[in-house]
């Protein structure tokens, strides 16, 4: 390729416009279902807009009023007690599944891929099961309980179990992602360091401690920031198991956003909050990544 | 003099094996630990969706359905509509999925070729995006054009997800393949599009089939979209489970069914394509930034 562009800058360049007419379509697409669409909630976010009726220009004013909302604020607090829980729990938990898929055994492939079968599920019907699993009095997670002698629980019907409850879904539904990208790391260590650790009479716990862990932290970032951004974003189990209750014990961001759009139709104040979470999400995100620059991977 | 060795060996041989069963043991047990709830779930579910519903409310659980029975099924699809609820996800994720491949596969051997990786970023950004935010702005839009509650509204919609991940999903496999046999037909006289039309292509078809079916699962799970641009008679089957089961009959049989009807193609799918799962979740997050 390089070579070619050497020779004949004309010919290359000439092909460089032609492969520019292949992106057109799907950038005419992207633009009208994705780009426009950022663009008309910047608009929006900018006027009183009910559904229904005319639109008035407000300026900032939504975004003066988010700075005095409580229930907004409650909303911030409950999506970062959530993300944090939804982030840390699955890392741990798919960095010890992944130690283990990584080992020769038995079935393995089948067994991975049963593991890996949460992770596709449709969100809904995942949530639907899960409901009933944590239903207080004919559920089977209190049966389970009691089987292990401890007292029933209230699961998603209690204010300060909610949230914890939600994240056991989170759990369930992508440690697996969090493993299958860990084990993608595991795979493409070399073996010479563990040699001639092994040699110097290294314990299984320093292999890990020293070598595993450093090659394999990249692997262990990207997956941190894919799950902050899921998390961040959960919507279909929270809507479907909680509604965001009880009470308001479980509105997060995303939650208030639905209700404010779809049940006030007050799109221009939802169009505001859009704009804020979408920052919050960047800055996470932002943050993230300067966590992985640091761990030097490129 | 030989007797007295193996003797004074075997206690320590008998640890170690004692030591190796052990962690043999162990390590099963952390196989079963780990695996063990995703099996739980999907069987309960199962379980569920095959009892009646006085087993099913009964405390403490049955597990084992006795008789088991398909009346569950048979009920969402005779009284709820489940067959129509089906073939509009399968229109919704199906066209969403055949106007993204058309689109997508050109761009993304568009982007491989002419290096326009800064494009790939966009993808990024169109996976940290809230799907309520494209959601707000698009409902209003169908609210002006009288599209709201009609099946084009969430074809159009369901493109936010299959678009981007057609496109990423492609530009990563064009990627991967020698550019020689391309360099090759355009020097004898192809076109751009022909080398694009009868070389490029006909090697792509295993990305094509990865982007098929992740493009499809993706709009398949979505929930959202039908649960907002959606009516009664066009609501795609998650939607459907939700809205529709929930509220008009709250037995679990019906619902541990129906829940079984939307995942079933989904995991079918997956094990077509168990091995480039992980490239289409992370979509953005690797390559991207």
């Amino acid at each position: 390729m390089n070579s070619v562009s050497t020779a004949r800058p004309g010919f290359l360049a000439r092909r460089q416009r032609s492969y520019v007419l292949f992106i057109v379509p799907a950038l005419m697409v992207v633009g009208a279902v994705i780009i426009f669409p950022w663009l008309f909630t910047l608009w929006m976010s900018a006027f009183d807009w009910k559904i229904g009726s005319t639109p008035h220009f407000v300026g900032a004013d939504n975004y003066v009023k988010l700075a005095t909302n409580t229930r907004f604020h409650e909303a911030v607090a409950h999506t970062l007690y959530f993300t944090v829980l939804a982030v840390i729990f699955p890392l741990i938990f798919g960095i010890v599944a992944a130690l283990i898929f990584h080992r020769e055994f038995p079935f393995r492939g089948v067994l991975r891929s049963i593991f890996t079968m949460p992770m596709m599920a449709t969100p809904v019907a995942v949530a639907l099961v899960w409901t009933m699993m944590f239903h207080p009095q004919q559920g089977v997670l209190n049966y389970l309980l009691s089987l292990i002698g401890l007292p029933p629980s209230l699961w998603v019907y209690s204010p300060t179990l909610v949230i914890p409850s939600l994240v056991l879904v989170e759990i369930w539904h992508w440690t697996p992602l969090v493993m299958l990208i860990v084990l993608g790391g595991l795979a493409a260590l070399p073996i010479e360091p563990y040699e001639s650790a092994r040699l110097d009479g290294a314990s299984e716990w320093q292999l890990f401690r020293y070598i595993t862990f450093p090659l394999v932290a990249p692997f262990i970032v990207v997956a941190a920031v894919i799950r902050t951004i899921d998390a961040i974003k959960a919507f279909d189990t929270i809507y479907v198991i909680s509604q965001g209750g009880p009470g308001t014990a479980s509105e997060t961001i995303n939650l208030y956003l639905y209700l404010q759009a779809f049940a006030f139709y007050n799109v221009g104040n939802a169009s505001a909050v859009v704009v804020v979470f979408f920052a919050l999400i960047l800055a996470l995100a932002m943050l993230l990544l300067y966590v992985r620059q640091r761990t030097k991977w490129t | 003099m030989i007797a007295l060795t193996s003797a004074s060996q075997s206690p320590l041989a008998r640890r170690g094996r004692l030591r190796r069963a052990l962690r043999k043991i162990g390590f099963w047990l952390s196989v079963v630990v780990i695996v063990s709830p995703a099996v739980m779930v999907f069987l309960w579910m199962l379980s569920l969706s095959l009892k009646n519903e006085i087993d099913n409310l009964a405390y403490p659980p049955v597990f084992i359905p006795s008789p088991p029975t398909l009346s569950n099924f048979v009920q969402v699809f005779a009284d709820n509509s489940m067959g129509l609820y089906f073939w509009n996800s399968v229109v919704v994720s199906g066209l969403g999925t055949l106007i993204a491949l058309l689109v997508g596969i050109p761009a993304g051997y568009g982007i491989a070729r002419a290096q326009a990786h800064k494009l790939t970023v966009m993808i990024l950004i169109a996976r940290m995006t809230p799907a309520l935010s494209y959601l707000i702005p698009l409902f209003t839009v169908f609210q002006f054009l009288g599209l709201n509650n009609t099946l084009t509204a969430l074809v159009i919609a369901h493109l936010v997800i299959t678009v981007p991940i057609v496109v990423y999903i492609m530009a990563g496999y064009f990627e991967t393949l020698p550019r020689e046999l391309e360099e090759a037909a355009l020097i004898d006289g192809g076109s751009v599009w022909t080398t694009f039309r009868y070389v490029a292509l006909p090697l792509a078809r295993p990305g094509i089939v990865v982007g098929t079916i992740l493009s499809f699962i993706f709009s398949w799970n979505n929930f959202v979209f039908g649960a907002v641009l959606a009516g009664r008679a066009t609501r795609t089957l998650p939607a459907a489970v939700y809205n529709v089961l929930t509220f008009e009959q709250l037995a679990w049989g019906p619902l541990a069914a129906a829940a079984l009807v939307v995942t079933i193609p989904v995991l079918l799918l997956t094990i077509v394509i168990q091995k480039e799962i992980v490239v289409g979740m992370t979509a953005g997050g690797v390559k991207g930034a």
